[in-house]
């Protein structure tokens, strides 16, 4: 099942404070996006609307092309996975996996506890069987079916949640930070899952996440919120490449995006601590400025801007170096590069680095976007 | 390799010695430490117990002067006894009003103040009063509200054309009414432990609850609210049963035990401390002790099963 889901102004407020600010969100069929962003920036909240969970004081919610603003969560044909999982700790794996199909297809008086059993087809309680074992099969949890929640390990309660939203081919599903009480491996290894997962069923996917790594290597779109407004909606490489908005270059990346306090001189050239950088801004947007340059395009180069190396940091096949730029003592700025293996770098030395200019990116004293271009001059 | 083996089994022996010495000093460390809950405990509960199992096989009168081992006499006598039989059979009654109704009323009035927003202070208030009331005084209240000609219960009955009904001298009525009672007395706090109870449910189960379909209040009860609760009805019902089979205030108040009206607790208290039969009353005591613990044990044994995950 594919389906787009649509949302149209959508405001929400919580007493004085709004928290969701007019949101236009097109969710393609078959798509994974992520909504991702700081803690309080919205995204849960929005999650919570389009499950139909919170109601929207502004706007509308669209599943398929039909207007579900009004519609009950249970009527809406949706599944979430919750950060708690949300099983039902009293029912086995199997009854928690059939639960979404028992209300749905068995009549209220065949759902009864103890005397539903005899008004319930058989029929029908075979199928939801057969669907129960076919959605344990591919989460790999068919041995633990008869087990109780409380005796199951994070990731395997993780694995029934999600059985549970598969076993009834939903119009999209809705994950809210679902591998945030996993430990790092497991994450790990479970990203690769629900993105293969998603490749499987070709369902349309919204997952919240407040981190950045889950939302770049699953989605195919990303929505970047704050303050209750997408930055930025992209695919991760629109996003990693052409940050919008401060906010959203400091987000996107690991490690962070090294950001320095630029002057734009009124003839448009980019200065830093005095020193052009073959950079010139468009338009007429002299004055202070931010700059921002990704570890993996700035190198050590004979001549360049000085850098005093406080440490560096080892990951294997990278190495980043962290130090100060030491044209302002007084105001140490944090630089950080990657380097290949074989440069010695110690602490306390001093080392010269450069970038190519068109893999900076400039920021407006608002954190919008300013258009540059490199000048004919190398960065210094 | 032989050598080494003997040189561990060797040591390992040495350990053991060593460690039994350390485990028995352990063993008084902690023999002190239990002290004071064992002490308090035998003086509270079990000697005294031991006490009354000693006087049920006497026939010790208050203040008598000899007293004779009588074996299991009190006990045969009791179950002759028509008063101790119909103290049984009234206990029982009222006890079989007073759970379901306590339990389930409660659980009812729980999930409609649950659902109240800025009432719902008020509302736990006064169903809580009962609770907090003496009941000695508040029986003395519904005998007032009950009485057949000044009562305005009764006044109620006879506006809306019916013949008055003699709530506290009509025999079949007598343990009924005061079941009622019971049942108004404990509600309120009954209904505070369901309120725990639904304030403790995750939130995050309802909605998945409804994500999964659950679209009538119904099918959330049963999926998510009932499972839920089982911990605290069992402490509920347990805790029910057993103030049930205590009553005793609203009898020595409103009857006095006139009209065959006898509960357990009145009966035992008749003989003990009216009619000074020390023997007989210990014995009926143990009746009384036997079947508290036998309700308390089974419910928790069955109930345990279904309630805990």
């Amino acid at each position: 099942m594919q389906k787009s889901v649509e949302l149209t102004g959508i405001g929400k407020g919580f007493g004085a404070d709004d928290v969701l600010k007019n949101i236009d969100l097109s969710v393609k069929p078959g798509e994974f996006l992520s909504l991702v962003g700081m803690s309080g920036c919205g995204k849960s909240t929005l999650l919570r609307i389009i499950a139909g969970l919170e109601r929207p004081d502004r706007g509308s919610v669209a599943i398929g092309g039909a207007d579900v603003t009004e519609l009950d969560p249970s009527a809406r044909n949706l599944a979430m996975v919750f950060q708690s999982y949300a099983l039902y700790p009293h029912m086995s794996v199997r009854q928690n996996i059939a639960t979404p199909l028992r209300m749905r297809r068995l009549s209220l008086a065949s759902r009864l506890p103890l005397i539903g059993a005899l008004a319930a087809s058989a029929e029908v309680l075979r199928e939801i069987n057969k669907s129960v074992e076919q959605a344990a099969e591919t989460l790999h949890i068919s041995h633990l079916l008869d087990r109780k929640p409380a005796q199951l390990s994070g990731g395997q309660r993780q694995r029934v949640a999600l059985a549970r939203a598969l076993v009834r081919s939903p119009a999209a599903f809705l994950m809210d930070e679902p591998l945030s009480n996993l430990d790092a491996k497991l994450r790990a290894h479970m990203r690769n899952e629900l993105a293969a997962l998603h490749r499987r069923l070709g369902a349309t996917f919204i997952y919240v996440t407040h981190d950045q790594t889950e939302a770049m290597t699953m989605s195919d779109r990303i929505a970047l919120m704050s303050e209750g407004r997408i930055e930025q909606l992209g695919t991760p490489s629109e996003l990693y490449e052409h940050p919008a908005t401060l906010t959203v270059a400091r987000f996107i990346g690991t490690p962070s995006i090294n950001l320095v306090p630029v002057e734009v001189l009124p003839n448009g050239s980019v200065s830093l601590f005095g020193q052009a950088l073959g950079l010139a801004a468009a338009g007429h947007n002299a004055g202070p400025a931010t700059l921002g340059v990704r570890a993996e395009d700035v190198s050590i180069t004979p001549e360049g801007l000085p850098l005093r190396v406080q440490r560096t940091e080892t990951h294997g096949a990278d190495r980043f170096v962290h130090g100060h730029l030491q044209a302002d003592e007084a105001l140490p700025v944090t630089f950080r590069l990657s380097i290949g293996a074989p440069v010695a770098v110690n602490s306390d030395d001093v080392i010269y680095v450069s970038f190519p200019p068109e893999r900076a990116h400039l920021f407006g004293r608002d954190g919008s976007r300013l258009a540059a271009f490199p000048t004919d001059r190398v960065a210094a | 390799m032989t050598l080494i083996l003997e040189a561990s089994s060797a040591a390992a022996g040495r350990g053991t010695r060593v460690r039994s010495k350390g485990e028995r000093r352990m063993m008084w460390k902690a023999l002190l430490f239990v002290a004071p809950a064992v002490l308090l405990l035998a003086a509270i509960y079990i000697i005294p117990v031991v006490v009354l199992a000693g006087f049920s096989l006497t026939d010790y009168q208050l203040g008598a002067l000899s007293t004779r081992f009588i074996a299991l006499e009190n006990f045969a006598k009791a179950f002759d006894d028509p008063v101790f039989l119909r103290s049984l059979k009234n206990t029982v009654i009222y006890a079989v009003i007073v759970i379901p109704l306590g339990v389930f009323l409660a659980l009812g009035l729980a999930l409609l103040v649950h659902g109240r927003k800025r009432s719902r202070a008020f509302w736990e208030a006064a169903y809580f009063l009962p609770v907090t009331a003496t009941l000695v005084a508040m029986a003395t209240v519904w005998q007032f509200l009950l009485h057949p000609s000044i009562g305005p219960v009764n006044a109620a009955i006879k506006w809306l054309g019916f013949e008055p009904v003699a709530f506290l001298s009509n025999p079949t009525l007598l343990i009924p009414t005061m079941a009622m009672i019971g049942v108004w007395q404990i509600l309120g706090f009954n209904m505070v432990l369901f309120l725990a109870g639904l304030t403790a449910i995750p939130k995050d189960l309802y909605e998945a609850a409804r994500l999964d379909g659950a679209r009538h209040p119904f099918d959330r009860f049963v999926t998510v609210t009932w499972p839920m609760l089982g911990p605290t009805t069992l402490f509920v019902v347990v805790t029910t049963s057993i103030s049930a089979f205590k009553v005793f205030e609203t009898v020595a108040v409103l009857t006095k035990g006139r009209f065959g009206s006898e509960t357990l607790l009145f009966d035992l208290y008749l003989e003990g401390f009216e009619y000074s039969n020390t023997g007989y009353a210990a014995a009926l005591t143990l009746i009384f002790l036997v079947i508290i613990l036998v309700l308390s044990i089974g419910q928790t044994l069955h109930l345990d099963r279904k309630v805990h995950y």
